[in-house]
This record gives structure tokens, sequence and C-alpha cells, in this order.
């Protein structure tokens, strides 16, 4: 016989869901309903007056070259991080992996840069190339290389790249070694024997098998660029120079908060929204039944 | 000539673990050999040595006329069937038995014709565009059988490649391995602890124990004339019964000629004894046993029994069927020819 612990009544079940309901409700579904509602508002710039608009704001939006500009910055931007940040740790990982000497302090301080907050890295970040007196800068220009990303727009890309990249590291690293060690090490064995050289190894065997990984990571990694690197950004360049590093999310930020368009910034917010729920749908698809082999 | 020869091979690991002791064995062109001892005994290490999967101590080991310790595992022109099987599980059976020959860059059509060929030697025909988690224990061990045959290896490594299955599937795949390897004519050095599979399989046996060899040769050889206590007991089943003989002799044990001086381990196969009513004789070696426990398997009947009623257990095999019940007190004889001495304290066999 099936034996379930059930709740006697109906309150008590729901008494105990209240406190996550509420706080789902109060910090996501109330703000997200907000926006899409606001998104149909024009305010003018003191907030006295408020008109309802219906898309207008988004056709105003689609006329502006300005958000064609930070939708290509941020694709530039999502895809180069995404490509480094999983390029590198992969490498990492396939080195760590291997028997190396002291592999567990080194696991261990891969892992650290996840620990630091956005916004502490992009400062870090910021002094070590800042243009006078960073550190790295002044070693770049000993080499004779101008390096200024105070003015020079790919110069401030390139730091928040690396920035981001820096930051996104450790946790794609993490993945990529647990998804290492779980390939068969008779697998490789077996690969190794039928004749294949170290590096037609890794393409042919561990590299498809760590394709349920990858495209995990792949997600999380342009759901990361695209959100989680406002700190960085904001930290280091506040979207300049002249909207060279604004993407999307600080472009939200910055109309509406700094520019006080509300119901622009609004709309912003709302497209956002809806390629999270693109790619949150991708990963649920995919990576639930994970990636065929 | 694809003979291996090993020359006081070692191998010790980082921390001086010493796994496997200067071992040298010759195994000629064509020959199978089969190391067999309990886990632990250095049998897989020497394996992988082989296959290049392990650095080498110690020694040297020739494949043909090469000297391979330096060589990569793939330039070794090895194959090997792996315990877990060790399929690519992202890949169809059939590229699974290709993989070996791309690498190689064999010609594609030479390719198709070497894997449909071992797929019909391996009736495994209907499963090339299968992935490897579509199919059964024993199609996994087939198609690992052929990812090793169509290379036309040099050697054949197996790493106790029947220990995943059932019982009865071991006993099917153990006759076709040897039947595949008799026809193919590769040399061959297989790993296993079953020491069943091990006689059956065997042209060369070689019996392993704390990373040394105990005996090598002819399983035959091995079964009648043990080297050691350890030899001794590991093979035949069930084993060797051993029994220490104490100075003053044991009570109950009569044994007509004693070897040499100094205290004395005897051996002799639970087959070799009979059974005659107590007082008759005397035989070369008498027994006076008291049956403790009957175990009946149909063909034959194993009888535990004490010696001198409260003694040593030995066991005792009768043909077919047996009357005798528990508790009974009976004599146990058997000739001077199959009674074994081995030095108590070495274990090593005395001569005669």
């Amino acid at each position: 016989m099936e034996k379930r612990v059930t709740f006697d009544g109906k309150l008590l079940p729901y008494a105990l869901l209240l406190p996550q309901l509420l706080v789902t409700i109060i910090f996501f579904y109330w703000p997200a309903i907000q926006a899409v509602y606001q998104s149909f508002l024009i305010q003018d710039a003191f907030g006295l007056s408020t008109q309802f608009v219906w898309f207008e704001n988004y056709t105003l939006l689609f006329s502006k070259p300005e958000y064609f500009h930070s939708l290509l910055t941020t694709l530039v931007f999502s895809s180069v991080v995404a490509f480094l940040s999983l390029s590198i740790s992969l490498l990492l990982a396939v080195q760590a992996d291997k028997h190396i000497k002291f592999a567990s302090g080194y696991k261990t301080l891969l892992i650290w840069p996840y620990a630091v907050a956005p916004a502490v890295a992009g400062v870090l970040w910021l002094f070590m190339f800042q243009p006078s007196l960073g550190l790295v800068s002044q070693a770049i220009r000993t080499l004779g290389f101008e390096w200024n990303p105070l003015l020079d727009g790919n110069h401030a890309m390139a730091l928040v790249v690396m920035a981001a990249t820096w930051k996104q590291i450790s946790y794609n690293f993490l993945f990529f070694l647990a998804g290492l060690q779980s390939i068969p090490k008779s697998v490789i064995e077996a690969s190794a024997i039928d004749g294949a050289s170290p590096l037609r190894r890794f393409w042919t065997i561990t590299f498809p098998l760590l394709s349920p990984t990858t495209f995990y990571l792949l997600v999380v990694n342009i759901v990361y660029v695209f959100f989680d690197t406002f700190g960085i950004i904001d930290a280091t360049t506040g979207g300049g120079p002249a909207k060279a590093t604004e993407t999307l999310v600080y472009k939200v930020f910055h109309d509406g908060r700094l520019g006080g368009d509300l119901g622009g910034s609004a709309a912003q917010s709302v497209i956002l929204m809806v390629m999270v729920i693109g790619l949150t749908a991708i990963q649920f698809r995919f990576v639930e039944k994970k990636v065929q082999y | 000539m694809n003979n291996v020869q090993l020359r006081q091979v070692g191998k010790v690991y980082a921390g001086g673990v010493e796994a496997v002791r200067a071992i040298s064995i010759d195994i000629p062109d064509g020959k199978f050999c089969v190391l067999v001892g309990p886990s632990g005994c250095g049998k897989s290490t020497l394996l992988r040595m082989v296959a290049g999967l392990e650095t080498i101590s110690s020694g040297e080991i020739v494949i043909g006329d090469r000297r391979v310790n330096d060589l990569d595992p793939s330039e070794r022109d090895i194959a090997m069937v792996f315990q877990n099987y060790a399929l690519y599980p992202h890949m169809s059976v059939y590229d699974n038995m290709a993989y070996g020959l791309r690498n190689r860059r064999t010609p594609k059509a030479e390719i198709e014709e070497r894997v449909q060929e071992a797929a019909r030697i391996l009736e495994i025909g209907h499963l090339l565009d299968r992935k490897p988690r579509a199919l059964s224990g024993g199609q996994r061990q087939r198609v690992a059988m052929g990812r090793a045959i169509v290379r036309k290896p040099r050697v054949f490594l197996f790493d106790e490649p029947l220990s995943n299955l059932d019982a009865k599937l071991r006993i099917q795949m153990r006759v076709e391995i040897k039947k595949l390897q008799r026809a193919l004519g590769i040399t061959s050095i297989y790993v296993t602890h079953d020491q069943l599979e091990a006689m059956t399989l065997a042209d060369i046996l070689v019996v392993m124990n704390k990373g040394k060899v105990e005996q090598m040769g002819p399983p035959l050889t091995l079964y009648e004339r043990p080297a050691t206590t350890f030899v001794a007991g590991f093979i035949g089943a069930p084993p060797m019964n051993l029994v220490p003989l104490p100075e003053g002799g044991l009570p109950g044990l009569k044994l007509a000629k004693v070897p040499g001086s100094g205290r004395l381990t005897l051996g002799i196969r639970p087959e070799h004894f009979e059974l005659t009513a107590p007082g008759t004789g005397p035989h070369a070696l008498d027994i006076d046993v008291t049956v403790s426990a009957i175990e009946a398997v149909g063909s034959e009947t194993f009888l535990y029994c004490a010696v001198g009623g409260n003694g040593p257990e030995i066991i005792v095999r009768v043909a077919g069927k047996s009357e005798i019940e528990a508790g009974a007190t009976l004599r146990a004889v058997a000739e001077a020819k199959n009674l074994h001495f081995f030095d108590d304290e070495t274990g090593v066999r005395i001569a005669d």
C-alpha cells in the first residue's frame, strides 16, 4: 500500500506556499506587469502628465538608429564574451582534468573570480586599464600602443569584454571540469589505442561528449552577457565613449533612469524580457532532453 | 612475426607501490596468453603497460621486433577490448568500428569492406546503424570485439571483457573468443580473475600474485603440477585441498611415505580421492573423515569432510549422485601420483 504524507484541510498547503508565491509575485510578476503597462504610456519629462499611447513607444524605438546600434553592440559583445569565456574555460578545464601537480589549488584559484561582484570586477579592471595610472595601461604604452579606453570605443569594448569574460570563466570552468570528469576514461583510452592523436581525440570524442554541457553553458552565458554585465559596464565605461559599449540592458537604465524616458525604457525592457523568455524556452526544450548524441 | 616479449618488466607507482615486479613472459606469434590472479595482483597494470596506457618503470616490452616502451598506444598497432567496452556513445556501431581505420586514413571502400566483414563474423550486421545505448550487454561486447578485429592489429588485448555479462552469455562468448582468436591467428593477451576462463582460453597461462608470476605454462601443466600452494589453491574448482601437516602427524591421516624433512603442506585435488569403508588399506594416503556437509550438483557431489573427526576440512568429489549422508564416517584414500607436497613455510612445491 502506498503511504503518502497528506495535509489535513486545504489551508495549510497554501499557507506554506504563500511566502514563495508572494516573493515571486511582488518581485517578478508585479514589476514585469508594471513594465508592460508602463511601455504603453508616455510621460512628460516632469512626470506631471501621462498619456496612454498603445504601441507608440515601440514604433518610436524601432525608428531610432541608436536602438539598433545598441542591439548590434550587444550582439557583438555577447558573442565575443560567450566565445572567449567558453573557449578559455574549456582550455583551462582540459588542463585541470589532466593529472597535474597542485591540481586542487589550481582549481580553487580558478573558481574565485566567480565570487567577485560584477561592479567590483569592473572597478578592478578599470584600475588596471586606467589610461594614465593603470598598471596594464602603462605596460601597454611602453610597448608603443596608444591605449585609451576613455576615448577609443574599440578599446572600451575590449576592456568590458575582458572584464566580463574573466568574470564568467570560473563558472564555465566548473561545469566543463565536471563534464570532462564524467566522460569515462576508458573511452578516451580506447580512442588513443584506435590511433587518434591527442588533438583528434579531443575533437572527435571529448568535444562531442561535452556537447550537452557546452550547449547549456552557451545559453547561460548569453543570458549572463545580456543582463548580468550591467555592473561591469556601469563601473568601467558607463556605456561610453559615445555609446560604444552601450548594451541593451545599459540602455534601459540610461534612457529610463538618466534620460527620464520611462515609457521608452519600459518598452526596451519588455523586449529584453521576451528575449530571456525565448532563451529560457530554448534551454528548457533542449537541455532538459539533453543534446542527443 | 608478432610475438610479444616482456623482459624484466616492472611498474612502480609514485609513492613507491610496486605493482609489477620484474616479469618476463614470452608469447609466440598467434598464441593466446591469459594472465590470471586475484584483484590487485598487477595483471591489469601489466596489460595496460603492453597497451601503452601505463608507463613502464623498468624492463622492456617488445612486439614483433620493435621495442615499444616509448611508443604511444596509437603507434603500437594493438587493439584492446575493455571491461566496460568503452564504446563511443555518440557514434553508431558502424562508426565505432570504422573510427580506428579512419584515424589511419584507410580508403573508404576498404573501411566499408572490413567493417562489413567484421559485422558478418560477429553477427552484428543488423545493428550497424544503432547507437551503443540501444544495444544489450552482449551486443555491446560484440561491437567492442568488432572494433578490435577490423583493425587487424598485431596484438589483441582483453581486459576482463566478459565480467559484465551474465553467466550464460559469458560461457557463450568465451567459446566465441577462443574460436575467433584461433581463426584470426592474432597474438592475444587476456586478463581475467576467473580461473575457468583462464583454463579454457589459454595456450599459455600465467598465474600472478602480488605483482609477480607464480607459475606459467600450459593450463593443464599448472593444474597437474602446481608450483606453489597459491597456484594449487587458485586453479581448479573447487580448488586443491591443502592440509598443513603438523610435526608428529595429523590424527586420522596416514601417509605411506613423506618426502624430505621439515614442515610440509599436503595437497590433493577433490577428484583424486576414493572413498572406502573405514579400516581398509593401507594406501599411499589414508584419511579417516567425518562428513559434515554435502553439495549435490547433479553430475557430481562434493562432500565436506573433517579429517579425523574434528581436524581441518577437506573436500571430496564423488561422480554422479551419492548415497552418503552427513555424519557418516568414511576412509578417503588416494594414490601416490596424485599427492602434492609443498614446503609449509614458503609454499613452494617439493621436487618429486
